[in-house]
């Protein structure tokens, strides 16, 4: 499928399929062509050139208001003229269902997502949580094929959001319906979605469950965007099969394996996540680890489990991000003190750049 | 559903009021003033209604007394309805605000008749300001305050009030008090803070006010005449003599054009003077 | 000059003041009529001669009532005629034109949208006058070219609705218009992704909420339909709206039963305004 606005190409190329009654996110960062995407699928964008098939048959000639779609707004459009019951019971009312029908289904619909009961309320009534339910209700009432979802967590405060990711997840899997969920923030694609893709410039960077996209990125813009990395430039100086040694720029040797083919006088980028790299006081427990460095701590980032060390290696002078193990034994560290630490060639990529 | 289709649809309205109700008439309007009647049913193009205009003082004398009255009235009203549209914006609060906001709508409600009724019943003779000066002593005999410009003028500013008030209120409104704060932070006194922080934020409140009043000063029939008395020199009604009284509408069609201009004029000089623009201040008063 | 800085208590007295005399100044012709409905008199003067209710309900000359009063009474039911007319056409054009300028881009709309501002900074009383000329000129060509007498186009109710319309329609498309930008797109398009059609999609959701803005923009339509007058007083033919009618009587001297359909319609005027700040308070929600 492709999309193109004027001479700027929105959607380019992009060739997807999704599984029925799975939960599938797009992640990418704003601006990548994930809206675009969506309403596309949606009907109210046509494609420049492809075809979108639902269950097997093409929609393109399909419009929006026929298609077995349903979409969650960003900002959710509840019509504010409208109670909760009438909201949900939109849809029912313009295939021209019965009006007893409409009012079983919707209650039906409310209870399934944990509200009972508040169809007479009005709209500014209910928190946002609630809101955000009522305006699933109002697409799952309809039965749809695929639900899309468009950032619709944006909105809400940090605790509401966590809850909400379990809830959504919860839902998608009772209602069995396929859920696309776009969004820039990447903690709410991985914790919800079967599948994620990681969307860049109107394409698609990579495709594939969570954990594959956090272990084993394909590409540069991949280990970039999701999670953490420390991250250093230079060039390939020795390869034995897959496993590279890199001369960076400070004149420092890291040992890695390459995420792709490459060979020696290549430049490279190398990522190593800040979670990857173990701590010792004096190296012993660093014995077959790939890379080892001498360095001393440069500031504590306590932020409880989630708490950092920022550390320079002696030798180069890079500075690293090391996650704090909670363990205990290292609770004591303090800036300027003296430490080890490494970390195991897997778990470096190295990334040809170009 | 065809989206051409309905986009015609949408614009015949448009295109209908427009050209048969603005455009066309004024078109026609102009044309009528440039034709000259020759004999009965017969007529040439020429510019006698215009020279007859210029040719006569009474009627040159009435339009530029009607102009300045106007720029007067506009003055008064913008000198009269800034503190109060100030003391509404910033300095009243609470429900206390929004009554007088409120009360200054008020008038609007009432017919201009209405009002001016009013005023005629304050003002003459035997009126209740009369009666009252009477009464306290201050004058032995009946004083008639109707039928001169100062009439006039007080019923002209009462009538257009609320068209400086409120786009006066609403731009000030829209004034953060912290840069009132920091004019005051900074050093400066009353007066600089309103000259060079308040009254510059103000302006396009003031130019639509002034544009509207102007506008409807300039147009108003009912307060020169009936505050004013039939000697009241308005331009308007000498619009209406020759329309209805002579039945002379080519000359009528000339003044009305000729006021129309004067109008225009003002109207776009005070936009291009203070860089506005018709659809920022009209359009969003 | 904001409540958060310090001010002499003197200058703040002055200023207060001002701003109560300003008041009685707005209030006092409104007054003046009000009170002298209830004077037991032959004239609206004082001194007061004691209560009465004879000008609302007096049934024989010289002190007829309002109720009793035919032609008056007459005079309203025209005037209801015609705002009820210009509201419904002003409403229905505003709300179109409001669909018009806020969702579809043509070649000329910034032009589209100056000129529809215009009808606002032409006088009143040229608009009426030029829209007389041109339909007479077609009743006239029409009359000489076939031999048919097209009343509609002659002085009348017909001519004041459209004069009125013609710039009251420019009132009611700013208000709409004004609701309609703050109208969220993707409420319309959550209805057809719900299975609504685009005109099922603006009947349910765009229209229900542009609903209070067309309440409002009517009644700003009705009031100024019933109070105007200028152009309604080029236009007007045997049948005379009630300003039309009082200022007839104003001319030849007036009774108090002036101020007594002058309060009914103070009354009236408030009540609608009541329902207008209702409507606003609702909107707010």
């Amino acid at each position: 499928m492709r999309k193109t606005f004027a001479d700027f190409v929105a959607v380019d190329d992009v060739d997807l399929a999704i599984p029925s009654g799975s939960f599938f996110s797009i992640l990418g960062p704003s601006g990548c062509g994930k809206t675009t995407l969506l309403r596309m699928i949606a009907g109210f964008l046509q494609p420049t050139s492809g075809d979108i098939l639902i269950k097997g048959r093409s929609v393109l000639d399909v419009p929006p208001n026929k298609r077995a779609v349903n979409m969650v707004f960003q900002h959710l459009a509840l019509f504010p003229m409208m109670n909760v019951a009438e909201n949900v019971g939109y849809g029912l009312r313009r295939r021209g269902m019965p009006r007893e029908d409409v009012a079983k289904k919707v209650e039906d619909a409310l209870a399934r997502v944990g509200l009972p009961g508040s169809g007479t309320k009005r709209i500014s009534q209910i928190s946002g949580g609630q809101k955000q339910r009522v305006a699933i209700a109002r697409c799952l009432v309809l039965d749809p094929d695929v639900l899309l979802l468009d950032e619709p967590l944006g909105a809400l405060d940090l605790k509401l959001r966590e809850h909400m990711k379990v809830e959504l997840k919860k839902l998608q899997h009772e209602f069995e319906t396929t859920f696309i969920y776009i969004t820039h923030d990447q903690s709410e694609a991985l914790v919800m979605s079967d599948r994620v893709a990681v969307m860049n410039a109107g394409r698609f960077e990579q495709v594939g469950p969570a954990q594959e996209l956090y272990y084993q990125p394909k590409t540069i813009f991949v280990a970039e965007f999701v999670g953490d990395s420390n991250k250093w430039r230079g060039r390939v100086a020795a390869i034995e099969q897959n496993r590279v040694t890199v001369t960076t720029a400070q004149s420092g040797r890291i040992c890695g394996v390459a995420a792709g083919p490459c060979s020696i006088g290549d430049d490279v980028e190398v990522f190593v996540r800040p979670e990857a790299v173990a701590l010792s006081r004096d190296g012993s427990t660093l014995q077959n680890m790939a890379n080892q460095m001498d360095g001393e701590v440069v500031s504590v980032l306590f932020n409880g489990a989630a708490s950092r060390l920022l550390v320079r290696a002696r030798e180069t002078g890079d500075e690293i991000d090391v996650a704090l193990p909670q363990t205990g034994e290292f609770n004591d560290l303090q800036a300027g003190q003296s430490v080890s630490f490494g970390w195991s060639d897997a778990q470096t990529k190295c990334f040809v750049i170009g | 559903m065809n989206r051409r289709f309905g986009f015609y649809l949408l614009l015949a309205p448009l295109v209908v009021w427009l050209g048969a109700l603005i455009i066309i008439p004024h078109i026609d309007l102009f044309l009528t003033s440039l034709s000259v009647k020759v004999r009965p049913r017969v007529y040439e193009i020429g510019l006698d209604n215009y020279s007859a205009f210029f040719g006569e003082p009474l009627y040159w004398n009435t339009f530029a007394r009607t102009a300045l009255m106007s720029v007067s009235a506009t003055a008064l009203t913008l000198i009269i309805g800034f503190p109060i549209a100030y003391y509404i914006a910033k300095l009243a609060q609470g429900r206390f605000r929004a009554t007088l906001f409120v009360l200054c709508l008020l008038p609007f409600w009432v017919s201009e008749l209405v009002r001016t009724f009013g005023w005629m019943i304050l003002l003459r003779e035997t009126g209740v300001v009369s009666s009252a000066l009477q009464w306290l002593g201050l004058t032995s005999g009946p004083i008639e305050f109707l039928y001169n410009d100062a009439a006039i003028m007080v019923g002209l500013v009462y009538t257009s009030m609320l068209f400086m008030v409120v786009p006066l209120v609403t731009t000030l409104d829209s004034l953060d008090n912290s840069y009132i704060e920091a004019g005051y932070d900074l050093g400066g006194n009353s007066f600089a803070v309103l000259r060079e922080i308040v009254i510059p934020h103000a302006k396009p409140g003031i130019v639509s006010g002034c544009i509207i009043v102007f506008m409807l000063s300039l147009g108003n029939y009912l307060t020169p005449i009936l505050l004013g008395g039939k000697d009241s020199l308005w331009f308007t009604q000498q619009i209406y003599a020759q329309f209805i009284t002579r039945f002379n509408w080519e000359q009528g069609s000339a003044f009305g054009f000729l006021l129309l201009i004067l109008s225009s004029l003002i109207v776009w000089g005070g936009l291009k003077l203070t860089g506005q623009t018709l659809s920022k201040t009209v359009g969003q008063g | 000059m904001i409540p958060s800085i310090p001010q002499s208590p003197f200058l703040r007295d002055v200023y207060r003041t001002y701003v109560a005399l300003f008041f009685i100044y707005l209030a006092a012709p409104l007054v003046v009529v009000s009170i002298f409905a209830f004077n037991d008199a032959l004239f609206p003067s004082p001194p007061w001669e004691g209560f009465t209710l004879d000008w609302f309900f007096g049934q024989t000359e010289p002190r007829q009532g309002l109720f009793y009063d035919r032609s008056l009474l007459n005079a309203a039911m025209v005037s209801l005629l015609v705002a009820i007319s210009v509201t419904i056409l002003s409403v229905a054009v505003g709300t179109s034109n409001a669909f018009l300028f806020e969702r579809e881009n043509f070649r000329f709309k910034n032009f589209a949208y100056v000129l529809m501002l215009t009808p606002l900074v032409v006088p009143g009383i040229i608009l009426g006058i030029s829209i007389l000329v041109m339909s007479s000129g077609i009743a006239n060509s029409v009359d000489d070219a076939i031999g048919i007498e097209i009343e509609a186009l002659r002085p009348g109710l017909v001519l004041v609705v459209l004069g009125q319309f013609s710039f009251i329609a420019t009132i009611t498309t700013l208000v709409i218009s004004a609701r309609l930008r703050k109208f969220d797109v993707s409420l319309e398009e959550a209805a057809l992704n719900l299975g609504a059609t685009r005109w099922v999609a603006v009947r349910t959701v765009t229209l229900p909420y542009l609903t209070p803005a067309m309440l409002g923009a009517g009644i700003v339509a009705f009031l100024m339909s019933f109070e105007n007058f200028n152009t309604t007083l080029m236009l007007v033919g045997s049948d005379a709206p009630l300003t039309i009618a009082l200022f007839d009587r104003l001319k030849e001297g007036s009774t108090p039963v002036l101020n007594a359909i002058s309060l009914m319609l103070m009354v009236a005027s408030a009540l609608l305004a009541l329902i207008m700040i209702a409507l606003q308070r609702e909107r707010r929600d």
